[in-house]
């Protein structure tokens, strides 16, 4: 069975170009805004989108995304605000996925937690500490309710780690450009080129790059060579220096706006 | 779907693994290898044993202290002396290894976090000798109150990088070491000060460590003829309880007792107690017991003890714990203050306020198995650092 997530990716290459997959965390800036904030970018152009679980020792994150999972847990998000973000993205007729680190997934039960991606219209769960050696019951929960288990691979990742990893991986591979933690830079790692045809060796699956893309440029340059573009901390850093919620919305539709001509213009 | 079965390799029963960003993968590989190698390897350990004759004060004294011991039930009670290494606890161990395991590595760059400052003090003193760059992540909270360590760190020559993401104390230094670490891997090595972290850190670290057991199971055997009746220490992360812990896992008949910070009391929530008082999940990259709320979020732990103020606990405990190997209890602030001055009054010996949790259990446990019994102390640290909380704790001006 296909998910929504696959379903894009195969429509998207027929259209020749790259999907654009935002990222939020549940509950920023609020509850309410970040529904709003999900319903703006669908309508802007945004295919997929990332609902990410706020946590409280985030490693891979840096500054700003620490921030708005600071805000949202402050404000006291928690697993079914999780679900209920990601019920509002399907609902708007984009691809839905959570991305959380693992201990909140454990916590609420393995089994029940691929259960409820799959019963709020979610295609998957990206999983950035959970290593597959790792995996054995996330992997038996996620073929169980037909939903993608989607990884992170990194410039470090060897060729035969990459075959490992792609082999159990479902949806797209989340190439990681850089070494280091999220956030916007001014411009996209090389190595993120070099990871992808790595990857691409071993797989056919969708493969969309992460880390670093902030701008209409970078989406187009990367969009060359990948399958799906993800923004996230650009996004995030828009909403935080906004006046008011109003206006943090509609910078970033218009940033949506602007990204998704960049993920058509690069073919 | 074939589903693969979990590595056995870093498992402590189900406790420990890599919970980890994919990007630090390799170099937790090149870790493990490194490690496992020089373990094998004549001229590293002999490098090693030398640097701790010469440069530590291995190996550490047991001291009897009779007259403490009084107030113990009258037990007979042996201290291991990891006070009197150099830089005033047993962390150099640890981190003497570390340094020799980064230049195996060729990395020149080591990085650390520290909580009371104690594992960043030693850090800073191994990168001073082997002429290595070392950057130490601590709370900003733990700066301001042991701004004292930060000026030794400072003095040795490290950076220290004041941490103010989430409750700015030792767990979000830990966060913020592993994202430099996720950054600059190539180059730098994470010197993890405890049996914590994902592996090969719980089993590295225990392996630097394990010579506290070895050497006192020998002493005493030579003082008294026999096994001691348990082995006694704090458990914060748990380096020093693993550490001696570990020679005498397979003499069934020696009790071996954890004694974690209870704060204000296990049933206040107001503790660092992981196993008496937390559950199973994931923190730092390793699967053990974690003070954590009903949506896996880390819960804020309380100690007097800045160095055992952490939620989480290494996996090994979590294993000892649960297939009854080792016992755990928790120690409230009050009652380590107690034995705290208590051993200075009695032996003239200032402990640390984390050890001072393992000697107020030795004054609980001595009651319950009487003056027949030995029990062996690791006295994993000095008190020097903690001076000016104590002086505050019992109203004495400064």
């Amino acid at each position: 069975m296909s998910t929504s997530l696959d379903r894009l990716f195969e429509k998207v290459r027929t259209e020749n170009r790259a999907a654009l997959i935002a990222y939020i965390p549940a509950g920023f800036p609020s509850i309410e805004g970040c529904n709003k904030a999900i319903k703006a970018l669908a309508v802007a152009g945004v295919d997929a989108i990332e609902i990410g679980f706020p946590y409280s020792d985030p490693v891979m994150d840096g500054p700003t995304i620490q921030e708005a999972a600071d805000i949202s847990l402050k404000a006291g998000t928690g697993a079914h605000d999780v679900f209920a973000a990601l019920k509002t993205a399907s609902d708007c007729g984009v691809a839905s996925v959570v991305m959380t680190y693992w201990n909140p997934i454990e916590k609420f039960g393995v089994d029940k937690f691929a259960q409820y991606i799959s019963d709020n219209g979610g295609s998957g769960v990206i999983t950035p500490d959970l290593p597959i050696e790792e995996s054995t019951q996330w992997l038996v929960a996620t073929d169980k309710y037909d939903i993608n288990p989607i990884y992170v691979l990194a410039p470090s990742s060897s060729d035969e780690r990459i075959g490992k990893v792609t082999s159990k991986t479902g949806g797209f591979v989340y190439a990681a450009s850089v070494m280091g933690v999220t956030g916007a830079r001014t411009s996209v790692s090389v190595n993120a080129r070099d990871l992808v045809s790595r990857i691409r060796a071993t797989t056919s699956l969708p493969v969309a790059v992460g880390l670093g893309v902030s701008t209409r440029e970078q989406a187009c340059e990367v969009a060359g060579y990948a399958d799906g573009v993800i923004v996230g901390s650009a996004f995030i850093k828009l909403l935080l220096n906004a006046q008011s919620e109003s206006d943090g919305l509609h910078a970033i539709s218009e940033l949506a706006k602007a990204l998704a001509l960049g993920v058509r213009e690069s073919r | 779907m074939i589903v693969e079965n979990n590595v056995a390799d870093g498992h402590f029963g189900e406790y420990g693994g890599r919970f980890v960003p994919e990007a630090l993968i390799g170099a937790l590989n090149e870790l493990e290898n490194a490690h496992i190698s020089s373990q094998k390897d004549p001229a590293f350990l002999s490098e090693l044993a030398e640097l701790h004759r010469t440069y530590t004060g291995r190996p550490s004294i047991i001291t009897e202290v009779p007259r403490f011991a009084e107030h113990a039930g009258g037990a007979r009670i042996l201290l291991k002396r990891e006070d009197l290494n150099h830089t005033g606890s047993h962390k150099i161990n640890n981190v003497l290894g570390q340094v020799l395991l980064t230049k195996r590595m060729g990395k020149k760059r080591i990085i650390a976090e520290t909580g009371a400052g104690q594992h960043g003090v030693a850090a800073a003193t191994a990168a001073a000798l082997m002429g290595l760059e070392c950057v130490v992540y601590m709370g900003e909270e733990d700066t301001r109150r042991q701004s004292l360590n930060v000026a030794r760190m400072k003095l040795l020559g490290a950076q220290v990088v004041p941490v103010t993401s989430g409750s700015r104390t030792l767990k979000d230094a830990i966060n913020e070491a592993m994202r430099d670490w996720v950054t600059n891997v190539a180059d730098t090595h994470y010197l993890l000060g405890t049996v914590t972290g994902p592996h090969p850190f719980p089993t590295m670290v225990r392996d630097f460590h394990k010579i506290i057991g070895e050497e006192s199971r020998t002493q005493v055997l030579a003082l008294t003829g026999k096994l001691p009746d348990a082995v006694l220490a704090c458990v914060g992360g748990g380096s020093n309880a693993i550490g001696i812990f570990h020679a005498f896992i397979p003499d069934a008949g020696v009790r071996l007792i954890g004694f974690e910070a209870g704060g204000d009391g296990v049933e206040t929530g107001r503790h660092a107690a992981t196993i008496s008082g937390g559950s199973p999940g994931v923190l730092h990259g390793t699967r053990s017991y974690v003070l954590q709320d009903e949506n896996g979020q880390t819960v804020e732990s309380h100690s007097i003890s800045a160095g055992l103020d952490y939620p989480g606990v290494g996996p090994e405990h979590a294993y000892l714990h649960d297939i009854g190997r080792a016992e755990y209890r928790a120690i409230n602030d009050n009652q380590a203050m107690e034995a705290f001055s208590l051993l200075c009054k009695t032996e003239g010996i200032i402990p640390a306020i984390e050890t001072a949790h393992a000697l107020a259990g030795a004054m609980i446990i001595g009651k319950e198995v009487g003056p027949d019994a030995t029990l062996l102390i690791n006295l994993s640290g000095r008190g020097d650092k903690d001076v000016q909380t104590a002086a505050q704790y019992f109203g004495i001006p400064l």
